[in-house]
């Protein structure tokens, strides 16, 4: 059986925009944080608040924290890779963060330059610092079902990275397939053993479609209780591991699925489909989602 | 019907449509040469059935003008069935009298649909494949039935199952071997694929049953699941996504071939086919329609030089 609701995470603006090629003005990313504040999600990971020199594309962390219309009932967290990440963040108006960790040691070190290990070290004073100030803090892991250096990942080796982020005091945890190259098969074996070490009620998926399995993986993780899943408007974001490839699925072909399933997400599926239409425009790109094309020529 | 711990089936039976589905589709007309090729491209590749052509009148399809030459053209490989479109009982011999030992015939579960694709009523349709089911089975020519319209119609909308099921039946009961219900608009998701299966397999034993789904609306991934879940063994796909959806302009169609065995694959569900040859069809084709393929496994797979 399905769960009744799911919680659609929208990565759009953050994880979306930071794999595209061409910088965004900061009004056009407020102004499309705005417009998915009003399509009825209830979670927008906003920016990231990560040194300008690693990404460009986030520089303006501090304008658009500051510059978006905050609707109540909508969270708007953002990712902070080390405390001082964190307190500039907080210092913006942030209410809520997000922690980056990973199921492999080789992609840690290449993304971070640090193991596993010390990158939960580093998390660790950042947690500290949230439960002071009372900041509900989002944990990710990376490589969930493989590995772009490593390959193949161990499903124990993601139930021990998500159990230290669970314990930590993460309240979800987010499991990445970063390179989209999982199946509904390493996706119920992952899952299965993750559920063992964290509650279902406390994990999400944040699928890549980049081998077309985005959605038949989500559908395997509904079907075992999971009920929040990350997504990208318009299916934003390339993968920087495959060039020309898709990276992150489209929200609007999740919420296509979700409705068809009768699962209810609060989400407006015209509006958000009207969005993707906005930030295709101003990338100068074509939207990477199959309902917004489909639906167009209708 | 063997099924795994998963409950899965151990094997399942791609049926690969590119050739004829797939080109019927594209805007370039293929020439005769490069078809046969990408037909024996295929026949290499471990599938066990490609529909190879249709022997419909070239006025309506111009792309399968060449019907003739491409079914005497061919090689013919053990092991694989070569089937043809059959819309009637003239195309059935001509089919016949150019080598074919395998046919199939086109039902829809839409009066709408049927109306405005061969300008016939369901019934009327269903009296044609009667004609041909008929000669058919007097020269033991297996032939295989299609149910357009199965989760959707693009002018009636929403389609009932009930409708899809009796449709079926029919096509099952004047013997043909096998049904591929086609959600021939791709606005299928899970939820409608599960009803509707659920409805058919009612009438029609599970071993029997075949799903061809669209991409258009990017679920045909998740619907193909729901049926293998439910027992369906038998999966239509195309090589390359080929073959774009007349009815919503510059969206894609079939789904493609690389992407189902990909998740095939990762299930721990036998095909007997080997990816990679797929991928180099695909790779062949698309270079000669000069076109992009939409297959994403294609498309990760020759970017980042890893298989």
């Amino acid at each position: 059986a399905f769960p009744k609701r799911v919680k659609v995470v929208e990565v759009g603006p953050r994880d979306g925009l930071q794999n595209e090629k061409n910088v965004v003005p900061t009004p056009v990313k407020i102004s499309l944080i705005n417009m998915l504040s009003e399509t009825g999600l209830q979670v927008i990971e906003a920016t990231s608040f990560v040194s300008p020199k690693w990404v460009p594309q986030m520089a303006d962390h501090t304008e658009v924290m500051q510059g978006i219309n905050k609707l109540p009932g909508i969270s708007y967290p953002v990712l902070t890779p080390n405390l001082k990440g964190f307190q500039a963040a907080v210092a913006a108006g942030a209410k809520e963060v997000s922690i980056f960790g990973a199921a492999s040691e080789l992609f840690t070190k290449k993304n971070i330059n640090c193991s596993i290990e010390e990158s939960l070290e580093r998390f660790d004073e950042v947690m500290t610092a949230a439960r002071a100030a009372s900041i509900p803090v989002r944990g990710y892991v990376s490589c969930v079902l493989g590995c772009p250096y490593e390959g193949k990942i161990s499903a124990a080796k993601v139930a021990e990275v998500s159990k230290k982020m669970y314990s930590m005091g993460c309240y979800e945890i987010s499991l990445g397939d970063t390179i989209g190259i999982g199946t509904p098969g390493s996706m119920r074996e992952m899952l299965t053993a993750v559920m063992k070490e964290v509650p279902v009620g406390a994990l999400a998926v944040h699928c890549h479609d980049t081998y077309g399995q985005a959605l038949a993986n989500i559908l395997v993780a509904l079907q075992m209780g999971v009920s929040v899943v990350d997504a990208s408007v318009a299916g934003l974001g390339g993968c920087p591991y495959a060039q020309g490839a898709s990276g992150n699925v489209a929200t609007e072909d999740l919420v296509y699925m979700l409705n068809g399933l009768g699962i209810h997400t609060g989400v407006d599926l015209q509006k958000l489909m009207d969005t993707g239409t906005f930030i295709c425009n101003a990338l100068n790109r074509r939207t990477n989602s199959k309902v917004s094309q489909a639906s167009c020529r209708l | 019907q063997e099924s795994q711990p998963s409950g899965l089936p151990e094997y399942i039976k791609i049926v690969e449509v590119g050739p004829r589905d797939g080109l019927q589709n594209e805007k370039v007309i293929v020439p005769t040469d490069i078809k046969i090729e990408l037909i024996n491209q295929l026949s290499r590749t471990g599938l066990p059935a490609i529909e190879v052509t249709s022997f419909v009148s070239s006025k309506w399809v111009p792309q399968m003008a060449d019907h003739k030459e491409v079914m005497r053209g061919i090689e013919r490989h053990p092991g694989v069935q070569y089937p043809v479109l059959t819309p009637n009982l003239q195309g059935f011999h001509s089919a016949i009298a150019a080598g074919a030992t395998e046919v199939s015939v086109f039902g829809a579960a839409s009066e709408s649909f049927s109306k405005m694709n061969i300008n016939c009523s369901i019934e009327e349709s269903i009296e044609k494949f009667e004609e041909v089911a008929k000669s058919a089975r007097n020269m033991s020519i297996p032939v295989r039935g299609y149910v357009s319209c199965a989760l959707g119609c693009p002018y009636e909308g929403n389609i009932i199952p009930a409708k899809v099921a009796e449709v079926s039946k029919r096509l099952y009961s004047m013997g043909c071997y096998e049904i591929s219900l086609g959600d021939t608009i791709g606005v299928g998701t899970p939820g409608s694929m599960k009803r509707m299966l659920e409805a058919v397999m009612k009438e029609i034993p599970l071993s029997a049953l075949a799903v061809h789904c669209h991409d258009t609306y990017g679920q045909a991934l998740a619907n193909i699941l729901t049926a293998i879940q439910m027992g369906v063994a038998v999966v239509d796909s195309s090589v390359a996504g080929l073959g774009g959806c007349p009815y919503a302009k510059g969206s894609t169609g079939n789904v493609a071939t690389e992407d189902v065995i990909y998740m095939l694959n990762g299930l721990g569900v036998n095909t007997g086919v080997n990816l990679y040859t797929v991928m180099e069809a695909g790779n062949f084709i698309c270079t000669a329609l000069n076109k992009k393929t939409n297959s994403k496994v294609a498309q990760a797979s020759f970017n980042t030089g890893t298989i």
